[in-house]
């Protein structure tokens, strides 16, 4: 399976009926892919929407209505619109419950390094930061190293995206979690055993007595 | 509110203003006024918009025509344009926080002094900035930010300037009408006193200086 897929996946069974979430660009964006369709999740778009729906069909776009990148998207039955100013007051307010973001490195105690590469990539935080801040659970979904080097780091050398720790980091390899404020092992990809999980890991990890394959 | 011709909205704006201007990613922005300024070649401005859209689109055009000198942003990533202008010294950008963006403005509207947040803890954005605890939590003291002119674009504006807006492209417009010292609207259709019942008007009229005429 395209890696890709599997965190996307695996991220989407993280999620209950009735939440609001708020997916970032990149991976996250996928998730709204495998969301069972009985589970009833409402999808913010920061830049002014909840009910988020899938792109219109051909034909059937409208210039004001589109999502945080500005690509066209539909709104579902139910939707809402609002300002800026209450779409992070539902942000930084605790009203989101479970943000799913990309990430550069996220460390051994959780925190999360996503918005700049120092002389590098200046694009600016957007909605990260308030976004870690404020929702109620905070998921990382991101690949678990980039051209080699692990992801999962031991402390991270880029600028945080925030002083609170996330509470779930989900791989291609594995599931991380945060529980103690410690990297724990949860689960591994299917057919990912636990030592080949550690071989590329930076950060110590916690190893529970046993560690279950992710389902997908 | 007076209603004002594109051009007369314009001139009134000095090279070297500082100016909002509404919109995400060029969605709900006032394009007429920003083609505009580009004609009039109002150079030196102080630019405060969440992101810098595209080239070609939006508040891009500023960029494409090198007419900003500092910029208040949250995201510039999507027009190289700004990024270079950027690396190149060419525009003093402030990159700051979403939710802080629109906070402060809105503080700027409000009249107060600023806001307490939580976002920016322990990461750079905290650099230089008080940090103020309140019931043993620990906030941001992010100051007000006020424009001399907000350049906003609403969907329907009706003769007095009352306003209403569409979909996402509502965003920052009606938080920005109400903190710069001269408000001017382009709206997609100017209605009769009455189409926007009371319930559905955003933007009340009393906060708009200028509508430009459509047509």
């Amino acid at each position: 399976m395209d890696p890709q897929i599997i965190i996307a996946r695996r991220v989407a069974r993280e999620l209950r009926s009735g939440n609001l979430v708020n997916l970032g660009i990149g991976i996250p964006t996928l998730v709204a892919n495998y969301v069972p369709a009985d589970l009833k999740v409402f999808f913010q778009s920061e830049n002014g929407l909840i009910g988020t729906g899938p792109i219109p069909e051909q034909g059937m776009a409208h210039p004001l209505l589109t999502d945080a990148g500005g690509r066209p998207i539909s709104a579902l039955p139910g939707a809402a619109t609002f300002d800026s100013a209450m779409s992070f007051g539902l942000i930084r307010g605790g009203h989101v419950d479970v943000t799913v973001l990309g990430g550069l490195q996220v460390d051994a105690d959780g925190h999360l390094a996503n918005w700049m590469i120092p002389g590098k990539m200046v694009p600016g935080m957007g909605g990260a930061m308030d976004l870690v801040s404020g929702a109620r659970r905070v998921i990382v979904a991101m690949q678990h190293a980039a051209k080699g080097k692990s992801k999962i780091v031991a402390k991270c050398s880029l600028p945080l995206t925030s002083a609170r720790p996330v509470d779930l980091v989900v791989t291609d390899l594995a599931v991380i979690g945060f529980a103690r404020g410690k990297a724990t092992l949860m689960e591994t990809a299917p057919g990912v055993g636990v030592a080949e999980v550690m071989a590329v890991t930076e950060a110590d990890l916690t190893i529970p007595g046993t560690v279950p394959e992710m389902k997908l | 509110m007076k209603p004002i011709s594109v051009e007369e909205a314009v001139a009134m704006i000095p090279s070297g203003a500082s100016i909002m201007v509404g919109g995400f990613m060029g969605v709900g922005t006032p394009e007429r006024l920003l083609d505009e300024v580009v004609r009039q070649q109002k150079a030196g401005l102080t630019l405060i918009s969440n992101d810098a859209a595209t080239p070609g689109k939006g508040v891009g055009k500023l960029f494409d025509a090198a007419l900003v000198s500092r910029l208040t942003a949250t995201h510039i990533g999507l027009n190289p344009k700004a990024q270079q202008q950027m690396l190149a010294n060419q525009i003093a950008v402030d990159l700051i926080p979403q939710g802080t963006f629109v906070e402060r403005i809105r503080a700027g509207g409000c009249g107060l002094g600023g806001v307490l947040t939580p976002t920016g803890v322990g990461t750079l954005v905290a650099d230089g900035k008080r940090l103020i605890e309140v019931h043993g939590e620990s906030f941001l003291l992010e100051t007000a930010l006020r424009a001399q002119f907000a350049l906003v674009h609403a969907f329907l504006a009706d003769y007095l300037g009352n306003l209403t807006y569409a979909l996402t492209a509502r965003n920052f417009n009606p938080v920005m009408a109400m903190a710069a010292d001269t408000v001017i609207v382009t709206a997609e259709h100017i209605v009769p006193v009455g189409v926007i019942a009371p319930d559905h008007v955003v933007t009340p009229a009393p906060l708009v200086d200028y509508l430009i005429a459509n047509g």
